[in-house]
């Protein structure tokens, strides 16, 4: 049997004598710091999670029927009448929000040990493309379903566009294809969920990684461990093959992973409305507003920005500029300190307050402020004033972040501690 | 570790975390409510007994007006453990066929005349109002002469449908708190005026059965759902406790 797999292995080798390399060079020869902690599972986990998202897909389009006539009835009848149809399509939307759990916290981990820093620019810019994809994604898998909030969060968020001057008006009908969320929104939705974006994300991700080989990994000491080799092998002194060593490590976090996401498309489905929202579950309806219309949670803190500030212009403005400045952090941050641990204490404050601000945005754009400040400050409490005052002072922590890392870092106020030669590593 | 301060900061960090996520997970928002209190229905929908108890009462009161077309009556014979037969002896008065789905026969364009409104589908009921929203919503009934049917319910104020249940609940009047100059007054309780053929803690549990049967026609795949999960958990920790023995089997020789 081995003779078997061994001549098969030759034959192909023969006549492709560059995929061995290619291997190696991903996987057997490629030397990561041997010191990676808790916060370095999130990006194989998001590669485990679009995994999950495309296989689920593919079943999911077998039985969904995109159009406004067609589509809710399709998804309950994968929910109820096709074998195992509840579990992929559970898989599918828990794994959407897992989705962007992990990437927001592999995003957190990037800004704690400065990972986007120089040399690794580039692994950062194919990153925040990964992220806007798939934002774009996540919000057209949203509408297909064509509950109330697909067909009214949709309209909101398309409207968005109208903001744009002279041409708004039609770039909105022209997204849609009619006067409202409609069947032709809806088809044209499905075609960019189902194989446009889903290319963009794999070939993103595929770049995004072959740029991160080609500068090498960071690490909790943000120490370039290609800076110490082995004279005798030229190997970095303190890099380890990531086969088998991470691939085995990984293998761990995806295990604990997989358990919690079974815990919730088994017992906890919609998450108590945050992963699958109930208004959604009531057909799509031009003539009936939900509630409260909000996105699903991921996109919150965008949300929250742009629901407290008065001005629609200027608030899709904010909202934009609350991304885009995140594109820019490596050339914000001047600091030559990468990892948080040897960072400047104001570093170390401004980043804590930034993560914060983030999530407390959330919190508004999810309208949980607007649940909680009756209870705080009495049932007579003007709840939209409170709430924009408070938003307010979060959208100024939130941009302040970035003038103050310029400032910080570019005029030499960081106090740093000295840099490690090695990474430090207490061993399993 | 050198840098015991930095440590300290990131254990923390890492507990903000996992705070985060378990707050996350039970921060449950509410379901949209029109601004009242709901009653805890206290359901089971692995409750096979209230399911069929459920259906009975379903099939006898609401099923007229209301369709529940995402569920056929085979798929209910096969969840709540009855023969094709019984279901469609007790159940299907229209003359249905086993494979059918559910619906009810009233005209929709008659119903809308008859109510104002045409009674909607109540297939997800459960799934967009949730089941403690169904249960008051049954119990929160009152007489109200100014409405076209005689009908008022606290709940949800103006609704259209009239308390099909009253023989079993009896009648219900409402005690109005004292309102302000030009303001609707407001339902402050309800009453018991006559008794029904149940108990009040009968028809409780009547109101539960109902409420489970719809939160079983919400998602019927719950039953099975909650069934294979445990095993689906027990598989993936186990997987996750040899990868972790592999894992330090290979990372002896890390130093």
């Amino acid at each position: 049997m081995a003779n078997v797999f061994a001549s098969i292995g030759n034959w192909v080798n023969e006549r492709a004598p560059g995929l061995m390399p290619v291997y190696r060079k991903h996987m057997t020869e490629y030397y990561a710091p041997k010191n990676f902690n808790f916060w370095y599972y999130f990006g194989v986990l998001a590669m485990v999670v679009l995994v999950n998202q495309i296989l689920t897909g593919i079943f999911l389009t077998m039985f969904y029927k995109p159009g406004a006539a067609t589509a809710f009835d399709s998804v309950e009848y994968i929910m109820r009448d096709v074998d195992w149809g509840w579990l992929i399509r559970y898989m599918h939307s828990t794994g959407a929000s897992m989705f962007f759990i992990v990437v927001y916290l592999h995003m957190f981990r990037g800004l704690m040990y400065g990972s986007y820093k120089k040399p690794r620019e580039l692994v950062w810019l194919l990153g925040m493309f990964i992220f806007l994809a798939l934002m774009a994604e996540a919000f057209m898998g949203y509408v297909l379903p064509w509950g109330n909030m697909s067909f009214w969060g949709a309209k909101v968020i398309i409207s968005l566009f109208g903001a744009v001057p002279l041409i708004g008006d039609t770039l909105v009908q022209w997204i849609m294809g009619d006067y409202n969320p409609a069947d032709a929104t809806l088809n044209r939705f499905f075609a960019l969920h189902v194989i446009a974006l889903p290319l963009v994300l794999l070939l993103l991700v595929v770049l995004h990684i072959f740029a991160l080989h080609e500068v090498g990994s960071n690490n909790p000491d943000g120490v370039e461990i290609k800076k110490k080799k082995d004279p005798a092998t030229g190997k970095p002194l303190d890099g380890i093959p990531f086969h088998p060593y991470y691939t085995v490590h990984d293998l761990v976090g995806i295990g604990f992973f997989l358990t919690l996401c079974a815990f919730i498309i088994f017992y906890q489905p919609t998450l108590g409305g945050w992963f699958l929202e109930h208004d959604n579950f009531i057909p799509a309806n031009p003539l009936v507003t939900p509630p409260e219309i909000k996105p699903v949670w991921y996109f919150t803190p965008f949300y929250g920005i742009l629901r407290v500030i008065p001005s629609k212009g200027l608030g899709i403005f904010a909202m934009f500029a609350s991304i885009v400045l995140l594109f820019l952090l490596p050339w914000v941050d001047r600091g030559a300190v990468k990892s948080i641990r040897y960072r400047g204490l104001g570093y170390k404050l401004a980043l804590g307050l930034f993560a914060a601000t983030f999530l407390l945005l959330g919190s508004i754009g999810a309208g949980v402020t607007g649940e909680m400040i009756p209870k705080l400050f009495g049932a007579s409490a003007d709840v939209t004033s409170i709430e924009m005052h408070f938003g307010w002072l979060l959208v100024l922590i939130y941009f302040s972040y970035f003038l103050f890392l310029w400032i910080y870092t570019a005029f030499g106020y960081e106090k740093t501690k000295p840099v490690p030669e090695r990474v430090i590593f207490g061993g399993h | 570790m050198t840098a015991p301060a930095n440590n300290l900061l990131l254990v923390m960090m890492r507990k903000a975390v996992l705070v985060c996520l378990v707050a996350f997970a039970f921060a449950a928002p509410a379901f949209a409510e029109e601004g009242a209190e709901l009653l805890v229905a206290n359901t089971r929908v692995g409750n096979i007994a209230s399911l069929q108890r459920g259906a009975r009462l379903y099939f006898n009161y609401c099923s007229g007006c209301h369709s529940i077309k995402y569920q056929s009556y085979s798929r209910l014979a096969e969840d709540l453990k009855l023969s094709p037969a019984e279901v469609l002896g007790n159940f299907a008065f229209t003359g249905a066929k086993i494979g059918d789905q559910i619906v009810s026969n009233m005209p929709a364009s008659h119903a809308e005349q008859w109510f104002g409104k045409a009674p909607p589908d109540l297939s997800l009921e459960a799934r967009s109002k949730g089941p403690d929203w169904i249960y008051t919503y049954l119990k929160s009934f009152y007489l109200d002469p100014a409405r076209p049917v005689g009908w008022n319910n606290k709940l949800f104020a103006g609704a259209s449908m009239p308390n099909v249940l009253w023989e079993l609940q009896g009648t219900q009047i409402a005690h109005y708190a004292p309102a302000k100059a030009g303001d609707e007054p407001i339902v402050e309780k309800l009453e018991l005026a006559s008794k029904g053929r149940l108990s009040p803690e009968e028809f409780d549990s009547a109101a539960r059965d109902i409420t489970t049967f719809l939160q079983y026609v919400g998602e019927p795949a719950a039953l099975k759902r909650e069934a294979v999960g445990v095993w689906a958990i027990l598989y993936l920790a186990f997987f996750t406790f040899l990868a972790w023995l592999l894992n330090k089997e290979y990372w002896k020789d890390v130093h």
